[in-house]
């Protein structure tokens, strides 16, 4: 038996460029847009880069982050950033379970009402934020007069300047707007499990709650955990709406971390320590994502 | 019993779309009530009488035309560049198995997760002596690389479902690789390719960190940022600011109706993406 005929060299090589050749374009600027400015932006936490002042660009060693310690608004806005992603993705998840649920019956007009239901997901974010600051604004919006005829405020005030309620502002308008996102994802989750487990269990004679509690459930729980996990950092890291209701403020009780971050960078132009909050929050996120990691590993363990 | 539940499940998907709607409803009727009436009937539902003039005068005596042209320039070509670029690296992804490809992947998962918010300002600087700041072009790179990821990951699921038998068919018949890709696979993905415009069109179209941090006039302003400045500098004129506002829903919606069938499918490809 002879040997399969080696090709020549340069088809072997055409071969193992070909992929690259096809990807190239898309990750030469993904490289040139996104990885060369954030190691760019990591020497900027070390660096004194205001753009207002012409003799900055000195190293700064570790400055930046001696100042982060003792900084008040940032210790607030690691609390807030806590509290915004928290109660934005479960309320979120809330709802568009319950939404996903009502939607996964069939009945007549299901298509029209799903597009109606998912509109508020098109609606651009900026918009979603003016929107929802004007419906809080007693002037012109009804909201606070609604929540004084039901006794929820004590007078018909706008509840993005009391520093006490501001938060809930932005969350309103991210579960608004985020709702279709889990509803549409669960929807599909739920749209793939097996009809005939439904057929056996109502065979069984099991009620609703039952069907739900050990088919749905189980079926939902690895969508929803992968769902989840993923949908805190999108949240943490979502400043829009934030920045177009309270820019943080008032007295940085809306402040999160990543608005911080833009506040700095874009107010006060102080691009070195933007940076170098900027890598507080990226450490933090892969502390996170480490986390989850780790938790997925014992749960793997577990079920050996 | 059960004509209970059928009623109680109808009320809650009617509760369901008034929520989704409200907001939009509220925006439509303070755009077309006359000043006048704005604070005297303020929480009414509907004003006793309505008006076009705040359209009119947004039309025709404002910048939102310009922001909005813009907006649309901006969106278009980030959408079709994007899209190209992704069409060809889903298609790699999706139809070679080569050494780099997790890495590759994988990549294009990280630049999903981190905080693009961390590279506004390295980015002003980079850009800034290009000449890419305070320009439509800027914006354009800007937005492509960061939409890049996501429509790679849609585009890599369209192809995966079109079956690979069909260019293997072509190739054996003397086609070249990329004579197979662009003559029988680009015409079956065309819906997909579509939908991936549409989502990237839309992103694009609600951008305003990088927008708004690059962007210095009047003339080169996006639709957010217009908006945005209008509202910080006119905060009394709400019938004007809501009038713009519906011009600001009227592109994404129609993108919404034209992607609608394939939110799935762009949703779990994205995975992380709004």
């Amino acid at each position: 038996m002879t040997p399969a005929p080696r090709r020549p060299f340069l088809q072997r090589l055409g071969d193992r460029a070909e992929p690259w050749l096809y990807s190239a374009p898309a990750l030469i600027v993904i490289a040139a847009v996104m990885l060369v400015p954030l190691v760019v932006g990591i020497s900027y936490a070390f660096r004194d880069v205001q753009i207002l002042n012409p003799f900055s660009g000195g190293f700064v060693g570790l400055d930046h982050f001696r100042a982060l310690a003792g900084d008040k608004a940032f210790r607030v806005a690691l609390v807030n950033t806590f509290w915004w992603t928290v109660l934005t993705v479960l309320i979120q998840l809330l709802f568009g379970l319950v939404l996903a649920l009502l939607l996964d019956t069939p009945f007549r007009g299901r298509g029209i009402a799903q597009a109606l239901v998912f509109l508020p997901w098109a609606v651009p974010t900026f918009l979603t934020g003016l929107n929802w600051a004007w419906l809080f604004n007693p002037t012109i919006g009804p909201l606070p007069h609604w929540l004084h005829a039901l006794g929820l405020l004590a007078e018909p005030s706008n509840i993005l300047s009391d520093p006490n309620l501001a938060l809930w502002g932005p969350i309103t308008a991210a579960v608004w707007w985020g709702i279709p996102f889990f509803a549409i994802t669960l929807l599909a989750a739920l749209q793939s499990i097996p009809s005939d487990l439904y057929e056996a269990a109502a065979i069984d004679g099991a009620n609703p709650f039952q069907r739900f509690w050990s088919i749905t459930l189980p079926f939902l729980a690895p969508v929803i955990a992968i769902t989840v996990l993923l949908r805190t950092v999108w949240v943490a890291n979502f400043t829009d709406l934030i920045i177009v209701m309270t820019g943080g403020g008032p007295a940085d009780r809306t402040q999160t971390v990543a608005s911080y971050i833009f506040t700095q960078a874009f107010k006060r132009l102080d691009f070195g320590y933007a940076s170098a909050i900027s890598l507080v929050l990226l450490f933090l996120l892969l502390a996170y994502a480490l986390l989850i990691l780790l938790l997925r590993q014992r749960l793997i363990d577990r079920d050996k | 019993m059960r004509a209970i539940g059928t009623l109680a499940h109808r009320l809650a998907i009617l509760a369901y779309i008034a929520f989704a709607l409200f907001p939009l409803f509220w925006l439509v009727k303070v755009s077309v009530t006359p000043n006048d009436l704005l604070y005297s009937e303020g929480i009414r539902l509907w004003p006793s009488r309505t008006t076009f003039e705040h359209f009119r005068f947004v039309l025709a005596h404002s910048d939102f035309p310009l922001f909005f042209r813009n907006s649309l320039i901006v969106s278009l070509a980030t959408a079709f560049v994007a899209t190209a670029l992704a069409g060809f690296a889903g298609y790699a992804l999706s139809r070679f198995a080569f050494r780099g490809k997790l890495t590759v992947s994988g990549l294009l998962l990280v630049t999903q997760m981190f905080p693009l918010v961390m590279l506004v300002a390295p980015i002003f600087k980079l850009l800034s002596p290009l000449g890419l700041t305070n320009s439509l072009t800027g914006l354009v790179v800007v937005y492509v690389a960061f939409n890049v990821p996501f429509a790679c990951f849609l585009m890599q699921s369209f192809f995966d479902g079109i079956p690979r038998d069909l260019e293997e068919a072509a190739m054996i018949d003397g086609a070249s690789r990329f004579g197979a890709f662009r003559q029988i696979i680009l015409p079956l993905t065309l819906p997909g390719i579509a939908a991936t415009v549409g989502f990237v069109f839309t992103a694009a179209w609600s951008e305003m960190i990088f927008a708004l941090m690059l962007i210095s006039s009047n003339e080169k302003a996006t639709f957010p940022v217009g908006l945005l400045s209008f509202v910080s500098k006119f905060s009394v004129d709400f019938g004007q600011m809501m009038a713009a506002g519906v011009l600001a829903l009227i592109p994404a919606c129609l993108f919404f109706l034209l992607i609608q069938r394939y939110l799935v499918q762009g949703l779990t490809a994205g995975a992380v993406k709004g």
